[in-house]
């Protein structure tokens, strides 16, 4: 008897293969995307009292293909022409390899026509095979306002044109790009808000982590996907250590490094040393890279961070933009002093991107505070904790200007 | 991102709503719904009421323990709260082009707050 974690980890394997091969089959991703859903969850509910079938991938197609025409059959008089004409001839019946699907589902549910919300909204669905409820309760937001995203995804991919099937060599990179923006972005929410009410958001760390070893699995040469994913391992080996009981932050520097998850950091820098030594560079390596330099470091004094200006420079270089012209501010202040770093902040400040940013005052606020001056940091972590639209950062900032009140008083 | 934006009554408005005919109170409606359909079809859309007459509010305070309450209207207060969308935007500028379409912004009582939300990079 398989427990309900073996069924889950079951039906989402299962899931984006079965997609796969019902869209190569008939060619409507819209409605066979409902279909697998709608099995998946049939499934979840009949499996554990009925026991799973012995064919379990069989018994998915065929629930999916009656419950498509099913579907299908629902449909207006006028859509139903229009299938028909459309089912006439098979889009594409070449077999494919089901890694092959897994990656085309991908593709297609990261298409450049959507908005990053409702990219994240599909992938988590049909390749992610997690339900529109799921999804919603992750993200904190109606399961009315999911569907509708899921719904007008799928819409505006075949308006666009986008089709199930891998995209030209041209433009395979581009679309890869893209659909690890949307990985880190799923990463990022899960691990952002992995504490107090949203505690039961850690699985969208998870998920992102999961899809993203699949993607590599698929692309094993891709030394972003690999710079990716050992980022995530990287910063989410952090997790336990990064917030206080009450879901307060605790940054880096004042982290219980002893903590840290030692596995996933081990994984992480085996990893990104390998991927560096064999891939051209990218962005999500540098970022890996740094990460590894953080997590090498087993008191924050012993943080090496010469190596980690140098890795900014480099990452300045290829893929500039307002947080790392930050971050390496910061490392530049870890190197030279506070007061080198507090001119580059002054200089950096006239870049629109950055001008009025709460981050700045954030940063302004630290190296102030490294330089000694108690009374202008805690006037910045003040200014930094009015200005961020984020309620952890806010309550550390503000714990940050209090801490500076009591040595005056004392 | 999450945005929430605030409609607002003042007299110089209620004036102006009290004084529509039938039609052009219909009208008014029919802008408000076209707004919640589109909200709803683009998945932006998390919430959206409208409030009751302020002379059904009460204002809570508690004093020593005891809580008390106070009927409205409140004389004092020029400016009232009507009615709110709760919506999930990429950006403000998004959220101020929903806003836009909100009758009462042609009188300047619509407003855009960015919601609080829970991310937050490793410091």
């Amino acid at each position: 008897m398989s427990t309900a974690r073996e069924l889950e980890g079951l039906l989402r394997e299962l899931g984006p293969q079965v997609l796969g091969i019902l869209v190569r089959r008939h060619g409507d991703f819209d409605t066979c995307e409902d279909a697998v859903q709608e099995a998946l969850l049939a499934a979840a509910v009949q499996w554990p009292t009925e026991g799973v079938p012995a064919n379990p991938m069989g018994w998915l197609i065929t629930t999916a293909s009656r419950r498509r025409i099913e579907l299908w059959r629902n449909e207006s008089a006028r859509r139903r022409r229009e299938e028909t004409a459309a089912s006439l001839a098979p889009p594409h019946p070449e077999p494919i390899s089901a890694a092959d699907d897994t990656l085309t589902l991908l593709l297609l549910c990261c298409h450049p026509s959507l908005t990053p919300a409702s990219q994240v909204a599909l992938t988590l669905r049909a390749v992610g095979g997690l339900s529109t409820a799921e999804i919603a309760r992750a993200f904190l937001v109606p399961e009315a306002t999911v569907g509708q995203r899921i719904s007008r995804a799928k819409q505006r991919i075949k308006a666009s044109g986008g089709e199930f099937r891998m995209p030209a060599r041209a433009e395979r990179s581009e679309r890869i790009a893209a659909v690890l923006q949307v990985l880190y972005l799923i990463f990022n929410e899960g691990y952002t808000a992995s504490s107090g009410p949203a505690l039961h958001r850690v699985e969208l760390t998870a998920e992102a982590i999961r899809l993203t070893r699949q993607l590599r699995d698929l692309l094993h040469e891709d030394g972003e996907i690999a710079g990716l994913l050992a980022l995530m391992l990287l910063t989410d080996a952090r997790r336990p250590a990064r917030t206080r009981p009450d879901g307060t932050l605790v940054p880096l520097a004042h982290q219980d490094r002893r903590q840290w998850d030692a596995r996933a950091i081990a994984e992480g820098i085996t990893l990104i040393t390998k991927t560096l030594a064999r891939a051209p560079i990218g962005p999500y390596q540098l970022q890996a890279a740094i990460a590894a330099v953080h997590d090498e470091a087993a008191r924050p004094e012993d943080t090496d961070w010469r190596q980690i200006l140098g890795l900014y420079e480099l990452l300045n270089s290829i893929a500039p933009g307002p947080m790392v012209t930050l971050n390496r501010i910061v490392a530049v202040a870890m190197v030279h002093g506070p007061q080198a770093g507090l001119q580059q902040l002054a200089a950096a400040e006239a870049d629109p991107a950055l001008a009025g940013h709460h981050r700045v005052d954030a940063v302004r606020a630290h190296l102030l505070d490294m330089a000694g001056d108690q009374e202008a940091a805690r006037a910045n972590y003040r200014l930094a904790a009015r200005r961020t639209l984020s309620v952890p950062e806010q309550r550390y900032l503000e714990s940050r200007a209090a801490l500076l009140i009591r040595p005056s008083r004392a | 991102m999450k945005y929430l934006i605030l409609i607002y009554s003042n007299p110089a408005s209620r004036e102006i709503w009290e004084g529509f005919s039938d039609a052009q109170r219909a009208e008014g409606y029919r802008v408000y719904d076209a707004l919640d359909e589109d909200l709803a079809a683009s998945g932006e859309m998390i919430v959206s009421e409208a409030l009751a007459d302020p002379s059904l509010a009460k204002r809570v305070s508690v004093r020593e323990g005891r809580t008390m309450t106070t009927d409205g209207p409140f004389a004092e207060v020029k400016e009232l709260l009507v009615g709110f969308y709760l919506v999930e935007c990429e950006s403000i500028d998004r959220a101020v082009e929903h806003a836009a379409r909100i009758p009462e912004a042609t009188l300047g009582l619509v407003e855009v707050r960015p919601v609080l939300d829970l991310s937050g990079l490793e410091m």
